[in-house]
């Protein structure tokens, strides 16, 4: 074969394939096209007015118990818990944390911690075997079926929810609450916790709903609570959605997550490999055709030269 | 078909063993050969190394590691993988310089540059086998699920097809070692090919390493976090890849100097003054790129904080000092500024690593991370390992030199 036919298919060759390649990702980036939500989607509201914390956690003791983990490591009347802000661990999937009340002449704040459930998870988009799901019932699960225990899901998850196993030689999993998915939430029941509260602090429902029915509480008692449901908007909306007297960022929730579904910080960032798959091959297999024209041009100048330096002579 | 014809590729006589494995010495001489300083300090650090992986692997990552739920990823990820890969940029370097814009005069640094390329990402994917919950599955993202809307999703797929084009990038160097001609012959026609696959593989995955951090915008640092941290990757690879280029050349010049007789030594300085030159160059471009970033997302107020003084130190005293020593060395046409540069430009590398990957990161958090030590010294394990393997390699195959037997390529 003509040796410039031959590099001519070769070329063609790799353009092909790497279009063939930058297909590829491109259809898979439509799974991350944003996303209103599952409609029916349900929720927890939490009113930290509410919460009592001290000689009870009746929540973490339901979480444990409902989740098969080990019982809490301190009784509800130790007050030494509270000494330290706790988060969720392998054996945790939720923890109460108290807060100095701002204004002293006013009780602590108590704030429960566990998974938000976000409705565009951020765990979700970075892990890279799909372990996690959000069900239209608005849990997000974890299948350690597939993990790979690469712990990115921890790093991305804006939260600090997702713990590991790590003491677990063989088979370690992430750990972290499910919203009572399988033994509740997927037939409409509320989670443990919300069920064992004496004081009511959390309400279950639809999320919809009770993005109404909050904004109702702060309207019916402006006194009350800052004019803000935390988690309607955080991170691009989470299930747990939270209400309280003070600030967020004063008992220990980030107020600088920004509404922007987490997802969408590296999507456009992914959707640019496929133009380096398409270009970058042509653009390297031109310069080496050209560098090697170069070389050929220069060859038969030498030769040129050469041979009328022989005819001179 | 016709090349298993050749020549009985598969013979192993106990003369083809002594030539091939043991130096063409008998396995006594041999061995007495292994004892070097160097070898000794190697098997110290292997004795300590070994029982720690034993510990890894039978008790959790938790029995070796400060890991916890707050710091998940340690300098298992932040010097085995990030510094292994953006270190290993060398064989792609290297290999584009001369075989793709056809600066033919590289060509002495392409096949140990490839191996340290090759031998870098092996032991990326070793140290990464440490840090993996469950290593056994890491073909699961090819294979199994596709979470393909994850940064990792796309670092894991690249790594694993450059690790694959750079292992038959190797061929070559395998197939004269084992005298195979037809197939040696056969690889290097795909030298091309290979090499625009190693250029827009390495694109991907080194800037996707820095990708990785955008999803965390709330728990790096301002100043290191943005929009550019992927190109800061790609780019800090590429002088990292020529600083270790300019630093294994080096290294490789003094350990193996017998199998270099008769050759000009200041063949290598010019080549490192050329490398310089490129050194110069990118590192300049990253300076002003890591300025561009701050000012990109206004990030002003944060530079007269701590970790702002910190942050300067990084890009002033690693960056644009071994970015000026490059182009010194270039002025005054010295091999030895142009080294000292090259190992500066290397830990600069490091340190922006871990910077990102550490230091900077969780900057807010009441609990840090600090290595324990033996997460280090399975670091250590894994590094000498590589070192080791390289020696092994670079003993046998013609690495250094073109064996006489083959015909230039191309």
């Amino acid at each position: 074969m003509d040796e410039n036919r031959r590099q001519f298919l070769k070329t063609m060759g790799v353009v092909a394939a790497s279009a063939g390649l930058a297909a590829l990702p491109k259809s898979a980036n439509a799974s991350a096209e944003s996303f209103s939500g599952y409609p029916d989607r349900y929720g927890v509201l939490v009113d930290t007015t509410l919460c009592i914390g001290l000689n009870c956690r009746r929540c973490e003791i339901a979480c444990a118990k409902e989740n098969n983990l080990p019982p809490i490591d301190k009784p509800p009347e130790d007050a030494s818990v509270f000494e330290h802000e706790r988060r969720t661990d392998a054996q945790t999937f939720m923890v109460v944390n108290r807060f100095e009340n701002p204004d002293p002449q006013l009780p602590p704040i108590y704030v429960k911690k566990q998974c938000m459930h976000c409705d565009e998870p951020a765990c979700a988009s970075a892990c890279l075997v799909r372990a996690f799901t959000k069900t239209p019932e608005g849990a997000v699960m974890y299948d350690p079926s597939v993990c790979i225990g690469c712990r990115y899901c921890m790093v991305a998850c804006p939260f600090n929810i997702p713990a590991y196993e790590y003491s677990e030689p063989l088979h370690p999993r992430v750990r972290k609450c499910t919203l009572c998915f399988a033994s509740r939430l997927k037939d409409g029941r509320r989670p443990a916790c919300v069920e064992a509260c004496p004081r009511e602090v959390m309400t279950f429902g639809k999320r919809s709903e009770l993005i109404d029915f909050a904004r109702q509480k702060i309207a019916a008692h402006p006194d009350r609570y800052v004019n803000h449901v935390y988690g309607e908007h955080e991170a691009g909306g989470t299930c747990y959605m939270y209400l309280a007297s003070v600030p967020f960022d004063q008992i220990g929730m980030r107020t600088d997550l920004g509404d922007t579904p987490y997802p969408e910080l590296t999507r456009s960032y992914l959707s640019a490999a496929p133009l380096v798959m398409a270009l970058w091959p042509l653009f390297f297999t031109g310069l080496f055709m050209f560098s090697k024209r170069r070389d050929a041009s220069d060859h038969e100048q030498q030769k040129d030269h050469e041979q009328s330096g022989e005819e001179r002579r | 078909m016709s090349h298993i014809a050749a020549p009985s590729p598969l013979a192993v006589s106990p003369e083809w063993v002594r030539q091939k494995i043991f130096l063409g010495l008998n396995p006594a001489d041999y061995l007495r050969s292994l004892v070097t300083p160097g070898h000794v300090i190697a098997w110290i650090i292997l004795v300590v190394g070994l029982p720690v992986t034993f510990l890894r692997f039978s008790q959790g990552l938790g029995a070796v590691t400060n890991l916890s739920d707050t710091n998940p990823w340690g300098i298992w990820i932040g010097i085995d993988v990030l510094c292994g890969v953006a270190l290993a940029a060398g064989g792609f370097i290297i290999g584009s310089t001369t075989h793709l814009f056809g600066l033919k005069e590289y060509k002495p640094l392409v096949r140990p540059a490839i191996l340290t390329g090759f031998l870098g990402y092996v032991f990326v994917v070793v140290g990464l086998g440490f840090d993996l919950g469950r290593p056994w599955r890491l073909p699961y993202p090819m294979f199994v699920s596709w979470g393909t809307t994850s940064v990792m999703f796309e670092v894991g797929w690249c790594v694993a097809l450059y690790l694959g084009c750079q292992f038959v990038e190797m061929f070559p160097v395998l197939f004269e070692w084992l005298g195979w001609r037809r197939l040696r012959a056969w690889a290097v026609k795909m030298t091309i090919g290979l090499t625009v696959a190693a250029v827009m593989l390495s694109t991907l995955h080194q800037s996707s390493l820095g990708g990785l951090f955008l999803i965390a915008p709330t728990k790096l640092h301002p100043l290191w976090y943005g929009m550019y941290l992927p190109v800061f990757f790609i780019i800090s690879a590429i002088t990292g890849g020529i600083g270790m280029i300019i630093f294994e050349s080096t290294l490789s010049h003094r350990v193996f100097k017998v199998q270099l007789v008769g050759r000009d030594p200041k063949s290598l300085d010019k080549l490192h003054i050329g490398l310089a030159k490129a050194g110069a160059a990118v590192s300049y471009g990253y300076f002003w790129l890591r300025w561009l970033g701050v000012a990109h997302d206004n990030r002003w107020e944060f530079l007269n904080t701590p970790l702002g003084y910190w942050w300067l130190v990084e890009v002033i005293g690693f960056i644009a000092v071994p970015g000026l020593l490059f182009a010194i060395a270039v002025r005054k046409r010295s091999a030895f500024i142009c080294r000292i540069a090259a190992v500066w430009t290397v830990l600069g590398l490091i340190l922006n690593r871990l910077n990102v990957s550490i230091i900077a990161f969780n900057w807010q958090e009441a609990v840090r991370y600090t290595p324990r030590w033996t997460e280090i010294a399975v670091t250590v394990t894994v590094i000498t390992t590589g070192v080791l393997v390289f020696e092994w390699m670079v003993n046998r195959m013609p690495i250094l030199l073109d064996s006489p037997d083959y015909p230039p390529e191309h």
